[in-house]
């Protein structure tokens, strides 16, 4: 039996795809905004009833590619579609982490949101590193905001488009409130 | 021979496949000069650094554009479909795609054509789409870090972004995390978890640990993951098991860092400068 044979067998399920999210929506004409702007920018999505856990919303959502939510939100954001609640497909209770871990070097501050760190130096309020993350806008956020100030460099969720980008966001902006004056 | 699969940030750099070597800080593959900062370009350095003192040839990269929209990553799972089953390599590392099931899936089948099959390692959104296809096991070697063993080890999370608070990392809690994602068949034959102490382990426990030197101001430079990720596959690619190969890497890549002597500011590029040196010295004491 070959090493991928019991893979070719699930292939056949009619299981949900694990890498999809659903978008729940206030009422039936934002989903029809919503997917008539998502498909004309060339995403994948459909159409589906709700899954039975979510009880919020209208008889209609939409699945997507859950690991561009950042760029599929920031397009829905564009035409005044914003969704109600984004989950993942496969355990639509998931909430996005909400835990930060903070690191003090002294000089420098470093905030772990997920698997994002951003590294600030305190004295000049530079960013002076970013790591972590596995999707491909991480290498492209790095160069984009690294040697920049904070209050200057372009934002994670401006420039951003996946959940690796969604994380920094998370730790940019918990940097932003450990250091603005109080 | 080993190749190397993943994307620079740039959305104009078309996709290219070639042996690539490495001119002082840029990487050089069929003509195109890439700078060598976090990511693939990082692994690349690293392999290339650590290859040479190993006698390897360099790597052949399949490489794509691609900044987080997923279009050059689709493009070259695509490329590879196609091409791999033809290929011959030793060992394949894949590294930073935009992870995608379906297409995870048709890669591992070209890969399954393959003969004889290669040593697959995987790290970084390549690993994540590894997991969330239920695949995991058919890998030789996963490279998380801190938040990713967490990752592996919450079988719910479809990305490290959706980790369970209960799960979430915790320097103390790695064996546990660890045997979590075995029992969930959501690790690879073997695991190297890098982190303040860096755990080589398999699905009958924790096989090595190694903690020294232990640089504190690595932990927030960007790349010191890809590096490793490198060094190992370069490791690999000179014949020795995984295991051997993780434990040797997670020396070089903490020396390598010592002898970098960073602050939390310092760029990866003033790593992979050492990791010749630090090869050399390893080899020596093993």
């Amino acid at each position: 039996m070959s090493f991928l044979s019991f893979l070719k067998k699930k292939r056949t399920s009619e299981e949900p795809q694990p890498d999809r999210g659903i978008l729940v929506f206030e009422n039936t004409s934002e989903v029809i905004r919503a997917e008539n702007t998502l498909k004309a920018r060339g995403w994948k999505v459909k159409v589906k009833g709700p899954p039975p856990e979510i009880r919020t919303g209208c008889d209609l959502v939409i699945e997507f590619p859950l690991i561009e939510e950042l760029d599929v939100l920031r397009a829905l954001e564009g035409v005044g579609a914003d969704p109600i609640m984004v989950v993942p497909v496969q355990s639509v209770l998931l909430e996005p982490v909400n835990l930060f871990q903070t690191k003090d070097y002294g000089e420098y501050l470093m905030i772990r949101a997920a698997n994002m760190k951003l590294t600030v130096d305190r004295k000049t309020m530079t960013i002076v590193n970013i790591s972590g993350g596995g999707c491909p806008d991480v290498p492209f956020l790095a160069q984009e905001m690294v040697r920049k100030p904070l209050l200057e460099a372009p934002s994670p969720r401006a420039i951003g488009h996946t959940l690796c980008g969604y994380a920094l966001q998370l730790a940019y902006e918990e940097m932003k409130r450990q250091c603005s004056p109080s | 021979m080993l190749a190397i699969v993943g994307t620079v940030p740039d959305e104009a750099f078309p996709l290219t496949e070639g042996q690539v070597c490495l001119e002082k800080d840029t990487l050089v593959l069929q003509g195109r000069r890439i700078p060598v900062n976090r990511g693939t370009p990082a692994l690349l350095a690293a392999t290339i650094a650590a290859g040479d003192i190993l006698g390897n040839p360099p790597p052949f990269a399949y490489l794509v554009g691609d900044i987080g929209t997923g279009r050059g990553s689709r493009q070259l799972y695509d490329y590879l479909t196609k091409h791999l089953p033809k290929a011959a390599f030793k060992v394949i590392t894949f590294h930073y795609l935009q992870p995608d099931v379906d297409w995870h899936n048709q890669v591992l089948f070209a890969v399954e054509e393959m003969k004889p099959k290669p040593v697959l390692i995987a790290d970084a959104g390549f690993m994540y789409v590894a997991k969330m296809s239920g695949q995991a096991e058919v890998y030789d070697l996963f490279t998380p870090d801190a938040g990713e063993i967490a990752f592996l080890a919450d079988e719910e999370a479809p990305h490290p972004f959706y980790t369970r608070g209960f799960i979430l990392y915790e320097e103390n809690r790695v064996p546990e995390l660890i045997t979590r994602a075995y029992e969930h068949d959501n690790a690879a034959r073997c695991l190297l978890v890098k982190g303040k102490r860096d755990y080589i382990a398999n699905r009958q426990g924790i096989l090595a640990t190694v903690d020294e030197p232990l640089v504190e101001a690595l932990e927030p430079v960007g790349g010191t993951g890809d590096t490793l990720t490198g060094i190992v596959s370069a490791m690999a690619d000179s014949g020795m098991r995984v295991e051997e190969a993780a434990v040797l890497a997670a020396k070089v890549n903490r020396l390598a860092g010592l002898y970098a002597n960073p602050t939390p500011a310092t760029q990866v590029i003033e790593l992979i400068q050492h990791i010749p040196r630090a090869v050399t010295e390893i080899l020596k004491k093993s």
